[in-house]
C-alpha cells in the first residue's frame, strides 16, 4: 500500500481501477526492434510524417482563410521543420543502426537540435524551439496512434491517472466510465479541478509523480476531501474507505433537502446563489442542485478540439440552448477568456514568458474585433430567449469597457438593421479580477450594470503567485487581508453606484468563506453546481447582521492564516447549531 | 561534378530566419548535394535545421560545396542569393 499526498480538487471518495495515461511530456517508450522489422519501422516514420504534413497544411489553410495569412505562415515554418532533410535522414540512419523504435529515435534527434538551438545566442532561434517541439509532438502523437483518443473508448469504470488533463482530454472522456481523476500537476483552480467539480467526480491534483508510481489496473482510492490517493490499499484500509464513501454519500443526500428552499439568511436577506458551467451539457446539474441561475457560463469550450473558429450561428445555438433550459433564471455569459492556460492550441499564439500577464481575454478580443463581434452578435441573439447577462473578462480599467461597449453597440446596430430580435436591456458587467480594476471600480461602475469578482485571478495578481506552481501554492491565500480589502472595495463601490456585485471564483465554493462573503454584502455567489446545496445550507443558518459583524472583525486580522483559523471555527459552530 | 566556393555573408540578418529558409528552398530545387561549412562545422545545405545551427552572422565566411549533375547552376543561384543583401523579393521583410 502506498499513500500519495496531493491537493483536494473535487470532493468525494471513490475506489476503482487505475487507467494511467501517458504524461503530456510524453514518456516515450524505448523498444528494440528485430532487423527484419526495420523496413516496417521506417514506413511507420514516413506515414507519421505524411499524416502530420496533412494535418499542418489543413490547419494552415484554415487559419490563413479565417484569421490572417501571417498567422497561416507560421505553419509554413512548421512544414519546413517537418520536411527537414537532415532530421529525416538522421532518423532513418539511426533506426537502421541502433535498431530502436522510431518514436524514441525521433525524439532523441529533435532533442539534439533543440539543445543546439538553445545554446545559440539568438532570440529568433531560441523562439524556433517551440516550433520544433510543436512539430515533434504532432509526429509523436501520430506514431503513438493518438493514445489519448482512447479516453473516449474506455469500456469499464476507471480512475484516470495523468500528468495533466487538457480541456481536449476531458471533453472526449467517457462521462459514465470515468469515476475519478488524479494528476501530477495542477492546483485547486486548474482546469482538471474545475472540470472534475462540474462533472461531480472526486479528484486529487498536484500529486507530483502519480503517473510513475501507479500501474494500469492498480486499485486506487481517490480521497478528494483529504487530497490523498491510496494505491493498492490493504483489505482493512479498503473497508475503512468504503465506509467513508458511504458516509459521504449520506452527507450529500442530507443536503438535497435544501434543493428547493430559497437561499436566504435567517433575517431575510436574499443571496442569489448561482452555478458556474463550462459546457451546455452541465445545465441539468445546475437545476438539479437548486441554483438560482448561472453566474458564470464560460464560452471557451466552443474553441476546443477544432481547427477553425466557431461561426455566429453555432455560437448562438450553444448559448440559446443554455438560456432556454434555464427558463426565466438568469444566465451570466462571459465573453471569450482565451489565453494563459486555456488558449486555443491552433491559433499558435506567440510564446509569452508571462501568459497570465499577456495578450488574452478582452485584450485579445479588442485587438480582434472581427472575431469578437461574431460572439457579441451570437450572445445578443440568444438574449431574446431568456434572461441573459453578459460580462467581459480581464478588464484592467474603464477604457477597455468603453471600447468593448462600443463594439457591442455596433453589433446591436447590425442586428437592428437585419431586424433580428435581442434583449435591448441585456445587463452588461465587468469581471473584476485585476487589482487595477478593483481599485477603480467606482470609475468603471458608470459603464456597466454589475460586477462579478473573479477571485482565482484576482488573488494571483494581488499576491503575485502563479496558482499553477506547486512550490509557491502556499502563498495563494484567498483569505489574505489584501484580498478581503479588495472584495470590500469592489462591493462598496458597486453598491454606492446601485450596481449588484457577485463572485464567481473558487473562493465562492469554499463554505468557510460563505459567512464573510455574505457579511461583506455580496449580492450573488456563483460556484460549481455540486457545492450549491452546502453553500445554501450555510446562508440559511446565519443572519445578515451577524455575518456583517463577522466580516468587520475579520478585516481587522493581520494574516490569512488568522482569518482561515477564525473562519474554520465559525464554520464548525454554524454546522453544529444548524443540526 | 563538384564545385566549391568561399562566400562572405553580407546580409545584416546573417544566414538565419527568413534568409536561411530561402537558401534551403533554393538548394532543394536542385538534384545536387549542398554542403555548407563554417570553420570545422559542416551541415546539409538542404536542411533548415542544420543551416540555422551554423549561426552564420553578417561577415561570416562560409564554404559552399555543391556536388551533382546540376552543381554549377545550383552554385550560381545560391551564390547570387548570398551575395545580395536583400531578402527573397517575393516575401517581404522578416518579422
Amino acid at each position: 500500500m502506498k499513500v500519495l499526498k496531493g491537493i483536494a480538487a473535487s470532493p468525494g471518495i471513490v475506489i476503482g481501477k487505475a487507467y494511467v495515461l501517458d504524461s503530456e511530456e510524453m514518456s516515450i517508450p524505448q523498444r528494440s526492434i528485430p532487423a527484419a522489422a526495420i523496413p516496417k519501422e521506417i514506413t511507420r516514420f514516413q506515414d507519421a510524417l505524411t499524416q502530420t504534413r496533412a494535418e499542418i497544411q489543413t490547419i494552415r489553410d484554415k487559419i490563413s482563410k479565417e484569421i490572417s495569412k501571417e498567422h497561416g505562415d507560421i505553419f509554413n515554418a512548421h512544414l519546413m521543420v517537418l520536411e527537414d532533410r537532415a532530421i529525416i535522414e538522421e532518423v532513418m540512419e539511426r533506426i537502421k543502426k541502433e535498431k530502436l523504435n522510431t518514436e524514441h529515435i525521433f525524439s532523441q534527434v529533435l532533442k539534439k537540435y533543440v539543445q543546439a538551438f538553445l545554446k545559440i545566442d539568438d532570440e529568433y532561434l531560441r523562439e524556433r524551439v517551440s516550433d520544433i517541439n510543436d512539430v515533434g509532438r504532432r509526429v509523436i502523437r501520430h506514431l503513438l496512434g493518438d493514445q489519448r483518443s482512447t479516453l473516449s473508448e474506455i469500456k469499464e469504470k476507471v480512475i484516470v491517472i495523468a500528468y495533466d488533463l487538457a480541456p481536449s482530454d476531458t471533453a472526449v472522456m467517457h462521462r459514465k466510465n470515468v469515476i475519478g481523476f488524479a494528476t501530477d500537476i495542477g492546483g485547486r483552480t486548474s482546469h482538471t479541478a474545475i472540470m472534475a467539480k462540474s462533472l461531480e467526480i472526486p479528484a486529487v491534483v498536484g500529486l507530483e509523480n502519480a503517473t510513475r508510481q501507479i500501474r494500469m489496473g492498480d486499485t486506487v482510492v481517490v480521497d478528494g476531501i483529504q487530497g490523498i490517493l491510496v494505491v493498492n490499499p490493504t483489505p482493512a484500509e479498503l473497508t475503512k474507505y468504503k465506509q467513508d464513501q458511504a458516509r459521504y454519500v449520506d452527507f450529500n443526500k442530507s443536503l438535497q433537502r435544501f434543493k428547493d428552499l430559497p437561499c436566504v439568511t435567517k433575517d431575510g436577506r436574499n443571496i442569489e446563489l448561482a452555478a458556474n458551467i463550462e459546457l451546455p451539457e452541465e445545465t441539468p446539474a445546475v437545476l438539479s442542485h437548486g441554483a438560482d441561475g448561472i453566474g458564470l457560463y464560460r464560452t471557451e469550450f466552443l474553441y476546443m478540439n477544432r481547427d477553425d473558429l466557431p461561426n455566429e450561428d453555432e455560437q448562438f445555438l450553444a448559448y440559446k440552448k443554455v438560456v432556454t433550459a434555464m427558463g426565466q433564471k438568469p444566465v451570466v455569459i462571459r465573453t471569450f477568456d482565451l489565453g494563459g492556460d486555456k488558449f486555443l492550441s491552433h491559433l499558435e499564439m506567440p510564446h509569452e514568458m508571462n501568459p497570465f500577464l499577456g495578450w488574452r481575454a478582452i485584450r485579445f478580443c479588442l485587438a480582434s474585433p472581427h472575431i469578437f463581434k461574431v460572439q457579441l452578435r451570437a450572445i445578443l441573439r440568444a438574449s431574446a430567449f431568456g434572461k441573459l447577462r453578459m460580462m467581459y473578462p480581464m478588464i484592467s480599467g474603464v477604457s477597455e469597457v468603453k471600447q468593448a461597449n462600443k463594439l457591442l453597440e455596433e453589433a446591436k446596430t447590425e442586428l437592428r438593421a437585419k431586424k433580428t430580435a435581442f434583449d435591448e436591456n441585456m445587463e452588461v458587467g465587468a469581471m473584476i479580477e485585476i487589482p487595477s480594476a478593483a481599485l477603480t471600480c467606482d470609475i468603471i461602475a458608470s459603464e456597466v450594470d454589475f460586477f462579478s469578482i473573479g477571485t482565482n485571478d484576482l488573488i494571483q495578481y494581488a499576491v503575485a503567485v502563479d496558482r499553477i506552481n506547486e512550490r509557491i501554492a502556499y502563498l495563494y491565500e484567498p483569505a489574505h487581508p489584501a484580498v478581503l480589502r479588495l472584495l470590500k472595495t469592489v462591493i462598496d463601490a458597486g453598491h454606492s453606484k446601485k450596481l449588484w456585485v457577485g463572485i464567481c471564483g473558487e473562493m465562492s465554493g469554499d463554505p468557510i468563506f460563505t459567512p464573510v462573503l455574505v457579511g461583506l454584502g455580496m449580492d450573488e455567489i456563483s460556484t460549481s453546481p455540486v457545492m450549491v446545496p452546502e453553500i445554501k445550507k450555510i446562508v440559511r443558518s446565519i443572519t445578515y447582521a451577524e455575518a456583517q459583524e463577522l466580516a468587520k472583525y475579520v478585516l481587522t486580522l493581520n494574516t490569512g492564516v488568522e482569518v482561515v483559523n477564525f473562519l474554520k471555527l465559525k464554520y464548525q459552530q454554524i454546522l453544529k447549531s444548524s443540526k | 561534378m563538384i564545385v566549391k566556393k568561399r562566400i562572405k555573408i553580407i546580409n545584416p540578418q546573417g544566414l538565419h530566419a527568413r534568409p536561411a529558409s530561402v537558401f534551403v528552398k533554393i538548394a532543394n530545387r536542385y538534384e545536387s548535394e549542398v554542403t555548407v561549412r563554417k570553420g570545422s562545422e559542416a551541415v546539409n545545405g538542404k536542411s533548415i535545421m542544420g543551416l540555422m545551427t551554423l549561426a552564420a552572422n553578417q561577415g561570416s565566411v562560409l564554404e559552399l560545396e555543391v556536388s551533382g549533375p546540376d552543381a554549377e547552376k545550383a552554385m550560381a543561384e545560391l551564390e547570387q542569393f548570398l551575395s545580395s543583401d536583400t531578402e527573397d523579393p517575393a516575401k517581404g521583410g522578416a518579422k
